[in-house]
């Protein structure tokens, strides 16, 4: 739906926009909402969507249909609520069409062996209020967890995530309803450009986008700094494997970005911002200018914002997802049409960015923060947090873990709390062997580290980075060799190959560690690895080449006994180099069942049926097919 | 002007000078690949790199590339530059074991081992513009800054990143004036001695230096080579660049030039 608001000037007007919005929001027919992020789209959200508008509209059912963002629970897409004015909102999982049409048929009545959860009512960390939807325990529920006593939702606190999975993103006024461009309101017309400059260096508030840099003093030395025009950028490249906070934000909530940068705007006496979204994020583009273009036809962007006086534009620039560009001198460059390579600091973007001029960049985690900062004061982030990493983050987990999900949660939870509680630990009843922060330029933590406080100096100590929020949880099935063979796979293809440390370095580490994996490794060799590994981290430019030997780092540090297995014995302790482990068959247990001829791409399994099967080694590919095909655990890996 | 102290020692330098031109200037030594004077600064070879700072704020950059700022304290040979210097020629060795010029950079810099696998072929095979090639971008550089072509630059990132003319074809641009082949650090004189057993020459350490011949191939982007048109006859003299490419078909022996 798209929105049709008239052009918002005063307080009078948001309140208006925000009734209008509340109306769609919390209808008074019931609602029907899919989540349609490209997560969600993965999972076909597309034909759930389109099986739910079908059945709507023939069976002529008064019913409101709408789209919305990630709600985080990610294993469970596609998802599907039910909004029934004064009932709790359901939501079910793994939806497919035909069993969304039953449900949607059913209401009122609740599906309840379906249903995954309720929400008896939301809440809104943008201004403190709650929305109850229904009289609390009025038993309409029973048997059905509340969202906020799930061990997923229980230890979140969403600040960046307030509207994502609540809100229809193509929405603005269901954005103005939950509080949106209230903040900007209040920036404008009541705040100078420094009490916002000095709000958000009260809030503690550090750049997500990885190093952590405090954005007050970015703010402020863009705001000092001499030239015009200046500039704000919002860093959307989002590079990292597995990592896909800053779409979700994107996705499920872009007012929130746009709100975020003409507040920054208006503190650094910018009059133009520039979002750069990677192309392979075809939806957040999609979003992010339709976004702009309503905020446009609203007033809330363009001329005299607010009858202010206060001028900001926003346009969207497309990259084409290159790791390095996310790297902000490189980012610049790209913006200029040049190749994405990194420069020397100083001069700081701040002094000397976009063409040259005073130019501040933050992540799209950043900005999002910004409108909660303002509207509730940095006194109150600043409660949220540790000592020196103030506020939330928000982590995409992954990998090996049960519940796939995107979270938002204090700085400062632990890492248990968050693999364990939070994502449910590990599945098939494996152990966790560790976790994975911060990307390609992060390390790995050994489960046995897992009650380290998450926050950015923490990690930093125990050689990783918080980096931009991506977490890859591991079991004991992982080989830390494969994994830091892995990463510099990914970093010899993505460095931009300007500093010789670094384009040669990574190859070179590579080639070590592949030699490692393959039984072919020296002892010495982890001496060269440590050294070439500091060389890297020492002589490169730009934060990929310094923190590229992390994930051989941490790795050799916490999973030194593994690299010997693999030299010494020349063998891979969790099974998964292929050059060091062969497949057998068990003559006892097989019971010649065949499943295993049926599936080896090698044609390496021979046997007659109900005789015992044997493996010949030289057709084996070590793809390891039969040991998950066979069902009587025949299968032997040494 | 700004004050800076290098090696301790408390010197002036100009606004807006880098630090390898402040370190030139007061006679302190600092090996370079990718820097020439006339060209803009790079910072990519990183052989360049000092120390910057103090206590655990300290840190390595390059020093091409780096400006002075007023009350900065710098070191050209600390025990961590000396350390990386070390290391990076190592790995220089490594990727382009013909070149003279690293084999002298990492004798003179203290070099004793080179613990890596030669990048393509046995030591002493023909410059290979795809393996050897450091990238230190001067060739690019002396085209579209010195003759104000363009002709050339760089494709590709990360490892498959490489010197390439557009579209592999020489382009209107190119003057074939051969500034390219000038330029290049480590295409022009070969080493000799290096051999199979190890990469790392260090024959100037001997009393009997063996390198007294240079190679008769070359790293050059012109097609056809006016070098190596006009040099048929005198491709075994002393110090004439020849183009690999074209060379591609005939063998050169590795310890006398000689064609096979
Ligand atoms: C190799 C590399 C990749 C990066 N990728 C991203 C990215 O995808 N998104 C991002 O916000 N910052 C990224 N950064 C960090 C940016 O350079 C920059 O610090 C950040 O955008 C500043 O915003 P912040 O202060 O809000 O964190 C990257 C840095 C490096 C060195
Ligand atoms: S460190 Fe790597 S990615 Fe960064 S500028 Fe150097 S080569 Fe490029
Ligand atoms: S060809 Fe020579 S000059 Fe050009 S980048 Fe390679 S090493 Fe440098
Ligand atoms: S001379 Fe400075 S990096 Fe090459």
């Amino acid at each position: 739906m798209i929105s049709t608001a008239h052009r918002l000037v005063n307080l009078e007007d948001l309140h208006q926009a925000m009734r209008q919005g509340r109306d769609l929001l919390y209808p008074s027919e019931p609602k029907i909402m899919i989540g349609t992020a490209t997560c969600g789209l993965a999972a076909d959200a597309e034909e759930v969507l389109h099986a739910v508008r079908e059945e709507v509209a023939n069976s002529k059912l008064p019913y409101q249909v709408t789209e919305t963002g990630c709600i985080g629970w990610c294993s469970q897409e596609p998802l599907l609520d039910i909004c029934i004015p004064g009932r709790p909102r359901v939501t079910y999982g793994r939806m497919k069409p035909g069993r969304a049409r039953e449900i949607v048929r059913a209401i009122p009545e609740v599906k309840r062996e379906w249903a995954l959860a309720m929400m008896p009512g939301d809440e809104n960390t943008l201004n403190g209020a709650h929305v109850n939807y229904c009289v609390p325990h009025n038993g309409h529920m029973d048997g059905l967890t509340a969202y906020k006593d799930l061990p997923l939702f229980k230890r979140q606190l969403r600040i960046v995530l307030r509207n994502c999975g609540i809100i229809n993103p193509d929405n603005l006024e269901e954005y103005i309803a939950r509080g949106g461009y209230h903040a900007l309101w209040h920036a404008l017309r009541k705040h100078t450009p420094e009490e916002i400059l000095n709000e958000v260096k009260r809030s503690g508030l550090r750049g997500r986008g990885g190093a952590g840099f405090p954005t007050g003093v970015k703010w402020q030395a863009v705001r000092d700094a001499q030239g015009e025009p200046k500039y704000v950028i919002c860093n959307a490249d989002e590079g990292d494997p597995g990592a896909y906070m800053d779409r979700g934000v994107l996705e499920g909530d872009p007012h929130s970005v746009l709100e975020g940068m003409t507040i920054g705007g208006y503190a650094m006496g910018a009059h133009e911002g520039i979002i750069y979204v990677r192309e392979e994020y075809p939806l957040a583009v999609m979003r992010m200018k339709q976004a702009i273009r309503q905020a446009q036809d609203a007033g809330l962007l363009g001329q005299s914002i607010f009858d202010s006086g206060f001028s900001f534009e926003i346009r969207v620039v497309k990259g084409a997802g290159a790791f390095v560009c996310g790297e902000e001198t490189a980012l610049i460059r790209s913006i200029e049409g040049k190749v994405g390579e990194p420069q020397q600091r100083p001069p700081y973007p701040a002094q000397h960015g976009l063409w040259g001029k005073p130019t501040c960049i933050n992540n799209v985690e950043t900005w999002a923060n910004i409108a909660v900062i303002v509207q509730r004061g940095g006194d109150w982030f600043s409660q949220i947090g540790t000592a020196k990493s103030k506020g939330t983050k928000v982590f995409s987990l992954v990998g090996n873990i049960e519940n796939t999900a995107l979270i938002e949660v204090p700085m400062g939870t632990t890492l248990a709390e968050i693999v364990y509680e939070i994502g449910g630990g590990v599945p098939n009843g494996r152990a966790c062997k560790a976790v994975q922060t911060g990307g390609p330029s992060g390390g790995c933590i050994p489960a046995d580290k897992f009650d380290l406080p998450v926050d950015y100096d923490s990690l930093n100590q125990a050689g990783s980075i918080m980096g931009s929020g991506g977490m890859i949880v591991m079991d004991d099935h992982t080989c830390m060799v494969d994994i830091a063979k892995y990463f510099l796979e990914f970093l010899e293809d993505e460095s931009c190959g300007k500093c010789f440390t670094c384009r040669v370095g990574t190859q070179r580490l590579k080639e070590i560690v592949t030699r490692i994996s393959q039984g072919e490794g020296k002892e010495e060799d982890l001496d060269l690895l440590q050294d070439l590994s500091w060389l890297v981290r020492e002589g490169s430019l730009c934060g990929l080449g310094q923190t590229a030997p992390n994930p051989v780092l941490s790795t050799l540090r916490y999973f030194r006994s593994e690299y010997l297995a693999h030299i010494r014995d020349r063998r891979c302790p969790a099974h998964r180099c292929r050059e060091l482990i062969t497949f057998a068959i068990d003559p006892v247990l097989c019971n010649g069942c065949g499943a295993c001829v049926q599936i080896c791409s090698g044609k390496a399994i021979l046997g007659e049926k109900k005789k015992p099967h044997i493996i010949t080694q030289a057709q084996c590919t070590k793809c390891g097919a039969c040991l998950e095909m066979c069902k009587f655990d025949a299968v032997l890996v040494h | 002007m700004v004050h800076i102290t290098m090696n301790g020692l408390a010197v002036e330098a100009e606004c807006g000078s880098s630090l390898l031109e402040v370190a030139r200037f007061y006679n302190f030594p600092i090996p370079t690949l990718c820097h020439e004077d006339g060209l803009n600064s790079y910072g990519a070879c990183r052989l360049c790199l000092v120390e910057i700072g103090e206590g655990p704020k300290s840190k390595l950059v390059a020093a091409c590339g780096y400006r002075v700022e007023e009350g900065m304290k710098v070191r050209t040979n600390s025990m961590r530059v000396q350390r990386a210097r070390r290391l990076l020629l190592e790995l220089y060795v490594a990727t382009c074991p013909q070149s003279k010029r690293i084999q002298d950079l990492a004798s003179e810099y203290g070099v004793r081992q080179c613990r890596y696998q030669p990048v393509d072929g046995q030591p002493g095979a023909p410059w290979d513009p795809k393996a050897n090639c450091i990238q230190c971008g001067l060739c690019v550089r002396i085209c579209a800054e010195q003759m104000m072509a363009g002709a050339i630059g760089f494709s590709g990132r990360g490892k498959s990143r490489h010197v390439a003319r557009p579209f592999g074809m020489t382009s209107e641009q190119c003057r074939q004036c051969g500034a390219c082949l000038y330029a290049c650090p480590v295409c022009e004189l070969r080493c000799q001695a290096s051999t199979a057993e190890s990469l790392l020459c260090n024959g100037c350490l001997n009393f009997s230096p063996v390198c007294f011949q240079s190679y008769s191939d070359a790293m050059c982007f012109l097609e056809p080579c006016h070098t190596c048109e006009l040099s048929g006859p005198f491709r075994h003299e002393v110090g004439i660049k020849v183009h690999a490419l074209h060379d591609a078909g005939q063998k050169v022996a590795p310890s006398t030039g000689e064609l096979k």
